[in-house]
């Protein structure tokens, strides 16, 4: 499959939803709003549930089922106060010890007028630093679109998991296009050249694990069969959970923020090695 | 009177200002002839003769395998002289001891790769290590592209890095140049302790031009520059080139 229908199929709109993954794989959900800052911002869900009886904070993305939901989730595209709220609701998870877990699905955050007046900068760049110490466990699953600071914005996690059409990368194809090439329409040549897929993060060593996606979107006749189809998704995401969850059940509060922590100071170490292609030469 | 050769050289620079930094054509400057550079920012800053630069050896890194960046790396880097569009150092300021990172936009924009992440969290280490404050001009158009999601993920590297430190006691001054944009932008340009800006220093997450586009209609003056930021609260002081050093100095001061 081509790097753009990867693209493509992260965008459907017919793609399960955060709010289908809390509907499926947990359950008692208690959705919190607001960031007590002055708004509530839409295009962020969360809020507390039970994984298999244990709490947790949940939060991620909303894109929103039709168009009316779309327009107040803004898309999926979160400003400022976005941030806060999931920063608010991971500080409160870390003080009750709730293990948190994130839903990636955005096009970015909102470049508009007032997500810049009021912070956009700050209020991610303010959760990449304050989620590199929480001393909890953080699971973060990209199930669409991870574009750019947006989606990291909620992303810094123990362990970052894909689904295996989801992509993530430092902007979406056609910025990537326009920046580099002066020309949006060349979209599929730059999905292909950013190496987006989760095959390709996962050999980078950013993500920790694909999701499979088999079996999942055949044979859809009726509404019964949708449902059943997307059950064994949400069994692999309930899995792939459950896993990371009891792994990380071994390590302490400070050895979690320490494990994150080490996990991106040194993601890149490989490319870091100045005498890397003189070893390779020698092999 | 500048001479015809000069008039047709300032002539090339200004567009290839406008190439480099396309946000200018919105709020066109008149650019000196030589632009303000890294190493003029050093002999501004530190006491003459205390800056010693940090020697951190680097790979070539193409990550992507993407046609056209090493080339491109390695004529900029006998252009400018620097490895990458990122330079560090130990130096004194008025006196106190302090560790400067100095970004470079002549340097494909001073996007932020693996090797500049790397410097600012290798540069930050340093500080921690050795009790000292941190301070770094920023400059930058964002990520860079060429090395796609592995110069994403250098946002969250830098700003863990830097929260350690600060969580360790270090103090850190980042002072925004123009422009800070994009993932330098949202990581660690955000998180001083101090925050300075210089005049009319374009600072902001989206360009100017992104957010014209999304929002359809053209942006107020003033927009997103260093003045803006200082009134909506997010920089401690708008300082003026000049001034800085004895600023920078006095912040020293008080946290000695």
């Amino acid at each position: 499959m081509k790097a753009i229908d990867r693209v493509l199929k992260a965008r459907d709109k017919d793609r399960p939803k955060i709010t289908d993954y809390i509907d499926n794989v947990f359950t008692d959900f208690f959705e919190q709003k607001g960031d007590l800052l002055g708004k509530d911002d839409a295009s962020i869900y969360g809020g507390i549930a039970l994984f298999h009886g244990q709490p947790v904070t949940v939060l991620g993305h909303r894109k929103g089922n039709d168009v009316s939901e779309n327009v107040i989730c803004n898309f999926g595209m979160p400003g400022p106060e976005g941030y806060r709220k999931a920063l608010r609701l991971m500080k409160q998870a870390e003080k009750f010890n709730r293990p948190i877990i994130t839903f990636v699905d955005t096009p970015g955050a909102y470049p508009g007028l007032e997500a810049e007046m009021y912070g956009i900068s700050q209020a991610i760049s303010g959760n990449l630093a304050a989620m590199s110490t929480l001393k909890v466990p953080v699971i973060t699953i990209v199930t669409g679109e991870g574009s750019s600071g947006g989606a990291l914005g909620i992303a810094v996690a123990n362990k970052v998991y894909m689904l295996e059409n989801a992509v993530y990368s430092v902007l979406s194809p056609e910025g990537f296009a326009s920046i580099l090439w002066h020309d949006s329409a060349k979209r599929d040549e730059a999905a292909e050249a950013m190496k987006l897929t989760a095959a390709d993060l996962l050999e980078f060593g950013v993500i920790d694990g694909i999701i499979s996606e088999r079996g999942i979107e055949l044979s859809v006749v009726n509404e019964t069969d949708e449902v059943k189809n997307y059950s064994r998704l949400y069994s692999r995401v309930d899995k792939q959970i459950a896993t990371a969850l009891k792994e990380l059940s071994k390590l302490g509060a400070e050895e979690l923020a320490k494990d994150r922590f080490n996990k991106f100071r040194s993601f890149d170490e490989a490319y870091l090695k100045v005498d890397a292609s003189a070893r390779m030469e020698n092999v | 009177m500048t001479s015809i050769v000069d008039q047709r050289k300032n002539k090339f620079n200004r567009y290839k200002d406008l190439r480099n930094n396309p946000t200018e054509l919105l709020e066109p400057v008149i650019k000196p002839v030589k632009e303000y550079d890294a190493a003029d920012r050093i002999n501004d800053i530190c006491d003459s003769g205390t800056f010693e630069r940090f020697e951190f050896e680097f790979p070539e890194t193409n990550p992507l395998e993407f046609e056209g960046y090493v080339e491109k790396k390695q004529e900029l880097r006998g252009e400018t002289g620097w490895h990458d569009a990122i330079i560090a150092g130990s130096c004194k300021i008025g006196g106190y001891k302090a560790v400067v990172v100095v970004m470079d936009k002549r340097f494909m924009m001073a996007s932020m790769g693996i090797e500049l992440g790397e410097t600012v969290c290798r540069s930050c280490e340093y500080a921690m290590n050795h009790h000292l404050p941190l301070i770094i001009f920023t400059a930058s158009g964002g990520a860079r592209m060429q090395e796609g999601i592995l110069s994403l993920m250098q946002m969250a590297k830098t700003s863990a890095v830097i929260e350690k430190f600060k969580e360790a006691g270090g103090l850190y001054i980042a002072v925004l140049t123009h422009p800070t944009t994009g993932g330098v932008s949202a990581s660690f340009a955000t998180l001083g302790d101090i925050t300075l800006a210089e005049p009319n220093a374009l600072v902001g997450f989206a360009g100017p031009r992104v957010i014209e586009q999304t929002i359809g209609q053209k942006l107020p003056q003033g927009f997103q520059r260093a003045e803006f930021l200082e009134e909506h609260g997010f920089v401690d002081a708008v300082v003026k080139r000049e001034d800085l050093k004895d600023t920078l100095a006095k912040i020293l001061m008080l946290h000695h």
